[in-house]
């Protein structure tokens, strides 16, 4: 059943990402302006140069040929070469994904850390003071767009992860305290704690099983606002990252890049998605 | 907390009427520039100080509330027909037509929201008049938000479908498509009510982000995105903190719109 699951994710993953990949290359294709080239307009550029830069373009005006070739292409380890930046675009990932990776890894495990921590304490405090001015804080943070957070965190000095931090974790407050409130007030909770069982030992043997799944889910979806996260904060803080040159590939159409960034990101979120919902089913032990 | 439900639509009644009155309250426009008085500090002639090129800051966060406040309803509003019509037909028809249509939002939504919406904008000309900027920017928000909301609408009017007065509407040869319009629709409106007010903050935000990323509104436009990219340039928090007028302001009413939006999604429980 656990298999049968693990291929049903792989299937849509697959699908998922192929198509999106389709949708990208398609809604570059229809842009307005796209057959409009700068470098055509080099005036250093000769006829037959200029005619090659034509010819080029050719292939990417039929968008099915053109994906099919990418695909092909793609199959022998070719992901094309960036119109804007002049490299091969699997070399730039390369160079750009190692930096994302960690800034979006830290910022998640900051945002969970202190996500986890506030949900937790107002779980076991229950005192509504404190419970109201953590709502106030984490929903001051959620009325701040992420460019904003992301400027802010130039202004002070602080690193990337931390701007990423600060925008993940109040979504995942946000869930992770319902879910542990929820929990919480379950009679089997309200028993154990009359019993007299120690607050570890009803979280670990009673509460976690309870929520577990629900906020691997979260953790899935977190996985996504960090990524998203990832695009201002590196547009705006200078950061050479994955973000950054989505960002880059946006403002000059550059397709290739576009293409290749749409169908990383998706399987990224796709991936953390599908992992977070196989693990759940594991942890409660159903049939999938 | 009805209390601060009050309130927060008082302080977005204000805000919003304070906006309208903009040509009243800042006749000069937001374009005109005091090349005397470039990068200038507060003073009685501008409250709010004039940006690099002698703006006057004040009239500028008028003027761009105005759009932010008057065009993201206006896109939360067509966000919400799309997800009522494509949600609450692929529910009410449910099978593959349900199957089909979610898996196009699922396709949406394996993207992070930003990313979709600057890939997108990038897409639509960078370099068009400054009217035209705003449309692209709200119209994309409207045709690019409805996903999460045809989900919900979609699992709804499924549970209307197999309901006993849709049933009956049917076996007495109510034609489908009245079924839907005048049947079903109306019985999603909580659902409804409850998307619009949600998107509205959330177009508020995103429009901020694309307009600091430089990808929103269009010079000489105001906007809150555009407003607040002057943050870019700042060295310290005190040094003009006059600056921060927009974020605030945008702060506040994102926050009342939350207040006002815990209502409905109460409404939408019971």
């Amino acid at each position: 059943m656990l298999a049968r699951r693990i291929v049903r994710h792989g299937l849509t993953l697959a699908a998922t990402v192929l198509l999106g990949g389709f949708l990208a290359a398609t809604l570059v294709r229809l842009a307005p302006g796209f057959a409009v080239d700068e470098q055509q307009l080099d005036p250093r550029l000769n006829s037959e140069s200029i005619r090659a830069l034509r010819e080029t373009r050719l292939e990417q005006r039929n968008i099915f040929r053109f994906y099919f070739h990418s695909f092909e292409r793609a199959a022998h380890g070719d992901l094309g070469t960036s119109v804007s930046l002049g490299q091969p675009v699997s070399r730039l990932l390369r160079q750009r994904v190692p930096l994302t990776v960690r800034l979006v890894g830290i910022g998640l495990l900051l945002s969970w850390t202190v996500a986890m921590a506030l949900a937790l304490s107002a779980a076991w405090l229950r005192v509504s003071a404190y419970d109201a001015v953590t709502t106030i804080i984490t929903g001051t943070f959620l009325c701040l767009p992420a460019a904003v957070l992301a400027l802010l965190s130039v202004l002070w000095n602080v690193p990337g992860s931390l701007a990423i931090g600060l925008i993940v974790f109040p979504r995942v407050y946000r869930y992770a305290r319902n879910l542990l409130a929820k929990a919480y007030g379950l009679p089997h909770i309200t028993t154990a704690r009359a019993k007299g069982l120690s607050e570890l030992r009803i979280l670990f043997w009673h509460v976690i099983p309870v929520a577990g799944p629900q906020l691997l889910a979260v953790a899935g979806v977190s996985v996504s606002i960090a990524v998203g996260a990832a695009i201002p904060v590196e547009a705006l803080c200078g950061l050479a990252g994955v973000g950054q040159l989505a960002w880059q590939a946006a403002l000059a159409r550059d397709l290739p890049l576009l293409v290749n960034i749409t169908i990383l990101v998706t399987m990224v979120t796709l991936l953390a998605n599908s992992g977070a919902d196989v693990i759940g089913h594991m942890l409660r032990g159903q049939p999938a | 907390m009805s209390l601060w439900r009050g309130v927060a639509i008082a302080v977005l009644l204000l805000v919003v009427g304070v906006s309208v009155a903009a040509p009243w309250l800042a006749p000069a426009g937001y374009a005109r520039q005091y090349r005397e008085a470039a990068s200038a500090s507060p003073s009685r002639a501008h409250w709010l100080g004039t940006d690099e090129i002698g703006r006057d800051r004040f009239a500028r966060v008028l003027y761009g509330t105005r759009i932010s406040l008057l065009l993201a309803p206006a896109a939360a509003l067509l966000s919400t027909l799309l997800a009522a019509l494509v949600g609450g037909l692929a529910g009410y028809l449910g099978g593959a037509w349900a199957r089909a249509a979610m898996a196009v939002t699922d396709l949406f939504l394996a993207l992070p929201w930003l990313f979709l919406l600057i890939t997108v904008r990038a897409m639509m000309p960078l370099n068009v008049s400054p009217m035209i900027s705003v449309l692209v920017t709200f119209l994309l928000l409207g045709l690019l938000g409805w996903t999460s909301a045809a989900r919900v609408l979609c699992a709804a009017a499924g549970s209307l479908r197999n309901s006993d007065y849709v049933r009956q509407a049917r076996a007495s040869g109510i034609p489908p498509a009245r079924l839907f319009w005048v049947h079903v629709l109306p019985n999603l409106k909580p659902v409804l009510y409850a998307q619009f007010w949600i998107s509205i903050p959330a177009f508020i935000l995103s429009e901020a982000n694309l307009g600091i990323l430089g990808l929103g509104v269009a010079e000489p436009m105001p906007s809150w995105g555009s407003l607040l990219k002057e943050l870019e340039g700042l060295v310290s928090l005190g040094e003009e903190p006059w600056k921060f007028v927009p974020l605030v302001l945008l702060v506040v009413v994102v926050t009342s719109f939350q207040l006002v939006l815990s209502r409905q999604e109460d409404e939408v429980t019971a």
